[in-house]
């Protein structure tokens, strides 16, 4: 019996018109979607997106060239080389991420001891020919230096769970 | 309309020119149609899947200001289409593989001369138009096997088999619904089939024939390969199927059939089942007046584009076909009930079955014996 009411189930295509029917339904439905450049949708504040490196509010650079990012990186995007400055302090005379290489894993700034380099929500760049993306120490500290308000409050934000 | 022409110029070249002009003003808005077609397409399936499909390409006379919302995508992608490069592979077969698309999309277009938009709007109103349909959409194979075969790749290759094959199964059930219709109105000429279903909505052949009418649909889904029967273009198995070596506006002709093909067979369904250009009130006393004002043609479209939506509407809900249940479906699905159902309709013509049957070609001939 139930073979014979399948077999006339399929023949009359109703699965197929059940399925017709959801398709129909949804054409009606609220549309989801979100108008990119002009809507964008909520980041968290943990976004990982481009880098930056911070400075401290008197304008010293926070980064000490402990090299632990640069140990802790799954992907080597990160080249540093060091030097001590004229007043005797350490400090990175190179400090390179290849954006290329950089899986976005936040590891750099989990291990930062000074949270010097960090992750800002700033996504939308792009490199218009080779290089581009290869970013030194004066594009990193200008990243930082454009987004430490909204850089500081996000940190401050997701302080009470770290 | 034409008897200046005629009265200017010798007779041959008088009729040539206006056959001319006939081709020019049925192609060009059919090419429109496909063009608006593609964006109709996305747009339709973005809907379904709760998205808006494409509402971006926009006149910037006024910056800021959408107003084309999204319509003048066809017309971007037609031109993106003309400035691309055509590539054509190194062991490819030059010339088959030029002559391909040419092949494919001509047939296309050839069908729609003998399609009847009104009593009196044709290119073309041959006797045999049935079978002219028939002979012209079977010829369109020839450009995609040769596609494939000229294209020296084996994801090509593959699909020409998967094609032709398909193809030939299911022109069988097509062309046994259509029997059923030509014994219904005992006419191979379109106009005489459609002016057999005058009368009403209850007098159109898609209630005696309801069996014929849906695998005629469905069969014209499999032949214009369109999902769920896209086992040939069958994009995630064998990347674009016969057009994967295809680029620029060598592989719009091939782009420009399908659709041209698929405006195809909704007129041909609505011109075969629901009574062509008939108004659906006829007959139908008051509305039938208050309706009268609404040109034939415009009932033809109509009906049309409840097929052409049908097409849109599957391609959003099923996924593609196993191939052999495709070849399940053609031939021991569609065939038995074809053949079945043309005895029925032999049957209903030899009882005389009102109100279809009671004053047809065939029953009147029989009466008179």
């Amino acid at each position: 019996m139930q073979a014979i009411t399948d077999y006339i189930k399929r023949l009359f295509l109703w699965e197929l018109l059940k399925g017709m029917s959801v398709t129909g339904k949804y054409f009606f439905a609220p549309k989801i979607t979100i108008q990119y450049p002009e809507e964008k949708t909520p980041l968290s504040p943990r976004f990982r997106g481009h880098h930056a490196l911070r400075r401290y509010p008197n304008g010293e650079e926070r980064c000490i060239a402990c090299k632990l990012c640069e140990a802790v990186c799954p992907a080597l995007a990160i080249t540093i080389e060091v030097a001590p400055r004229e007043d005797g302090t350490r400090r990175t005379t190179r400090y390179e991420i290849d954006m290329v290489k950089c899986i976005f894993c936040g590891y750099c700034e989990e291990s930062c001891p000074v949270d010097s380099i960090v992750e800002t929500p700033f996504f939308e760049y792009h490199g218009d020919k080779r290089g581009d993306l290869l970013m030194t120490k004066e594009k990193l500290l200008a990243m930082g230096d454009r987004f430490e308000q909204q850089i500081a409050a996000d940190r401050e934000k997701d302080a009470p769970y770290r | 309309m034409f008897d200046i022409v005629y009265q200017y110029l010798p007779y041959p070249l008088a009729y040539s020119l206006i056959i001319l002009i006939k081709i020019v003003l049925l192609v060009v808005p059919l090419m429109v149609a496909v063009a608006y077609y593609t964006l109709a397409e996305r747009k339709i399936i973005g809907f379904m899947q709760i998205r808006i499909g494409p509402n971006r390409v926009n006149l910037s006379i006024i910056p800021g200001l959408n107003l084309l919302r999204g319509f003048g995508q066809p017309i971007a992608d037609a031109f993106k289409l003309m400035f691309k490069e055509i590539i054509i592979p190194t062991n490819a077969n030059r010339y088959l593989f030029v002559i391909a698309p040419t092949l494919s999309i001509a047939p296309a277009l050839a069908a729609w001369a003998v399609i009847p938009f009104s009593e009196t709007l044709w290119v073309a109103n041959i006797n045999a138009g049935l079978l002219y349909i028939l002979a012209m959409t079977s010829l369109g194979v020839y450009g995609i096997l040769i596609a494939g075969w000229a294209s020296n790749s084996k994801y090509a290759f593959l699909s020409t088999m998967r094609f032709a094959a398909q193809i030939v199964s299911y022109e069988i059930a097509m062309g046994f619904s259509l029997v059923g219709v030509l014994m219904a109105a005992g006419s191979l000429n379109l106009s005489e089939i459609v002016a057999a279903q005058q009368g009403s909505v209850f007098h159109w052949f898609w209630i005696p024939l309801f069996p014929l009418l849906m695998i005629y649909f469905i069969s014209g889904v499999a032949e214009t390969n369109r999902s769920p029967f896209d086992v040939a273009e069958g994009e995630s198995e064998i990347v674009a199927g016969f057009h994967v070596e295809y680029s620029g506006m060598l592989f719009a002709a091939f782009f420009l059939a399908e659709y041209a093909n698929m405006i195809l067979v909704a007129a041909l369904t609505t011109l075969l089942f629901l009574g062509g250009w008939l108004s659906p009130f006829q007959g139908m006393g008051v509305l039938e007046q208050w309706t009268a004002w609404i040109p034939a043609p415009f009932w033809m479209f109509a009906k049309m584009s409840i097929f052409m939506l049908l097409f849109l509407w599957f391609r959003a809900t099923f996924p593609r076909y196993r191939y052999d249940q495709i070849m399940r479906l053609g031939w021991k699905v569609f065939i038995p009930i074809t053949l079945v159902w043309i005895v029925v309709v032999g049957l209903f013509i030899l009882a005389q079955l009102p109100p279809w049957f009671d004053s047809t070609p065939i029953t009147t001939a029989l009466a008179s014996r």
